[in-house]
């Protein structure tokens, strides 16, 4: 019988790791807000699985995916920065999202719970992050060249528009996976510091790269190891782990 | 005669339903240095961008079959908040390290450790050379810059004049946007003056007279004299 606590910790070395990778990409491409942004969209998803009794990342991500086309229809239809409506839809699924949570599980959709990970639950997590892995691995550079010139890219035989989209679904699946360990408050937390960190102290992308997915781990594991000892929440502890490592690695700025 | 590599007929670009250009037809042939002159606003790097095959547009653009060009944008603002290395960046267009270095070399970069900084901590004559190192991965026959030497010190234009007059030189035709007068007159072949029409196309001696000019700046320009040596 694996302990409920390593099925804790691997998950959270898991999902840490692709959160910080796809971060390393989000930052390049300043879109550091939206994982925040989503982190709320994904809310009432969040509080369906949770009265239904049903996978929270599952509901998270549908959620999430009918969040982004709204987005992405009421941009055709109204066209208002992308900015405007992220916010529009954001702060309204936040209001649907307090609504339908019921009381007693509102803590653990904001800041996330990761102690009561069941084996299938991980397996399934674990996957997910490789395939995601595998996925952000092959178009990263490609996402990198359209982040410093789309022109170039396109040039260069970069799709756009499929790439993007990819990428959107990408960010919709690390969001949905990291809000069962930090919550949809902090899951955008999650996303960016370790990316912000290994930034400051990488002189080159697989530094870049290979750091966000370092400190995205080490984080969750102090994180989680914090938890133990206190039993104080984990999410906001994983958080604060990665803002920690943050603030060390302004000391050692490049 | 050298054979035309490109030829535009009649070309209209329209942008968020306005017209950008307004019937142009150029042809530019192999060996060329092809320079696009005008004000800013007046749609040259439209013009670029159209011919790079970015924009939709009516009318003709036909390059020669099977021909390869390379693309070296105004600016690239990002780039610098990227950790990169001057490798990685080559990297990005397929080249290994071998290429990478070959291609420096080409462009008179031959410092040591070049390849392992950061682009960030380049100089911005340094990065406009690497710039025209990565264009020429691939072995282009064509290639195409928006205003290579904006940005760069005044010392620093003429080395890199020198780089694209020698690529030139190579059998390289080249086109560029530039509002650098003096840069036109000792270096182009042939000259297109841009103001969302053509007002003047031609050898830089026949048509870079004080008229031509005042046209194509409405008068903002003072009057312009050079020197030959």
């Amino acid at each position: 019988m694996i302990s409920q606590f390593a099925l804790s910790i691997v998950v959270g070395i898991f999902v840490g790791a692709i959160a910080g990778y796809l971060g390393s990409l989000m930052l390049t491409k300043r879109m550091a807000l939206v994982g925040d942004a989503l982190g709320h969209v994904a809310l009432p998803g969040v509080g369906l699985a949770l009265l239904l009794g049903i996978n929270i990342s599952l509901m998270a991500f549908l959620f999430l995916a009918v969040g982004i086309l709204l987005i992405w229809a009421l941009e055709i239809k109204t066209s208002l920065p992308t900015e405007a409506l992220v916010g529009v839809v954001f702060v309204t699924s936040l209001a649907i999202g307090f609504l339908i949570i019921p009381g007693a599980d509102l803590e653990a959709a904001l800041i996330g719970d990761i102690s009561q990970v069941s084996l299938a639950m991980a397996i399934t997590s674990i996957v997910l992050c490789i395939f995601t892995f595998a996925v952000i691995n092959k178009i990263y550079s490609g996402l990198i060249l359209s982040s410093i010139s789309p022109d170039l890219a396109e040039i260069e035989g970069v799709k756009a528009k499929k790439y993007n989209f990819i990428y959107l679904i990408l960010i919709a699946v690390v969001v949905a996976l990291g809000i069962r360990v930090t919550g949809s408050l902090l899951v955008g937390a999650l996303v960016i510091l370790p990316a912000a960190t290994a930034r400051n102290l990488s002189r080159n992308l697989k530094q870049y790269a290979y750091g966000s997915i370092f400190f995205g781990v080490i984080s969750s594991v102090l994180g989680i190891l914090l938890f133990k000892m206190t039993d104080l929440p984990a999410g906001p502890l994983i958080i604060l782990s990665a803002g920690f490592f943050f603030l060390i690695s302004l000391l050692f700025k490049k | 005669m050298k054979e035309a590599i490109l030829k535009v007929k009649n070309l209209d670009v329209d942008l968020d339903n306005e017209r950008i250009l307004s019937n142009l037809s150029f042809k530019v042939k192999k060996g060329d240095v092809f320079i696009i002159l005008g004000p800013n606003g007046a749609g040259k790097t439209v013009l670029l961008k159209t011919l790079l095959g970015l924009l939709s547009y009516e009318g003709k653009i036909e390059w020669k079959k099977g021909i390869k060009m390379s693309y070296v944008p105004q600016r690239l603002p990002f780039i610098k908040d990227i950790p990169m290395s001057v490798l990685e960046f080559f990297e990005l267009k397929g080249a290994d390290e071998n290429e990478a270095g070959r291609f420096l070399k080409a462009v008179g970069l031959e410092e040591k450790d070049l390849l392992d900084r950061r682009i960030g901590d380049l100089s911005s004559g340094q990065f406009q050379r690497i710039l025209i190192g990565w264009a020429l991965v691939g072995n282009p026959q064509v290639l195409i810059f928006d205003e290579p030497f904006s940005g760069i010190d005044v010392s620093g234009i003429e080395p890199i004049y020198s780089l694209l007059e020698q690529l030139a030189k190579k059998g390289l035709t080249i086109l560029l946007v530039s509002h650098e007068l003096n840069i036109v007159y000792r270096f182009a072949t042939s000259v297109l003056c841009l103001n969302k029409e053509t007002l003047c196309q031609g050898s830089p001696k026949e048509i870079l007279n004080p008229k031509n000019l005042s046209k194509l700046y409405k008068g903002q320009v003072k009057f312009y004299s050079h020197s030959h040596d």
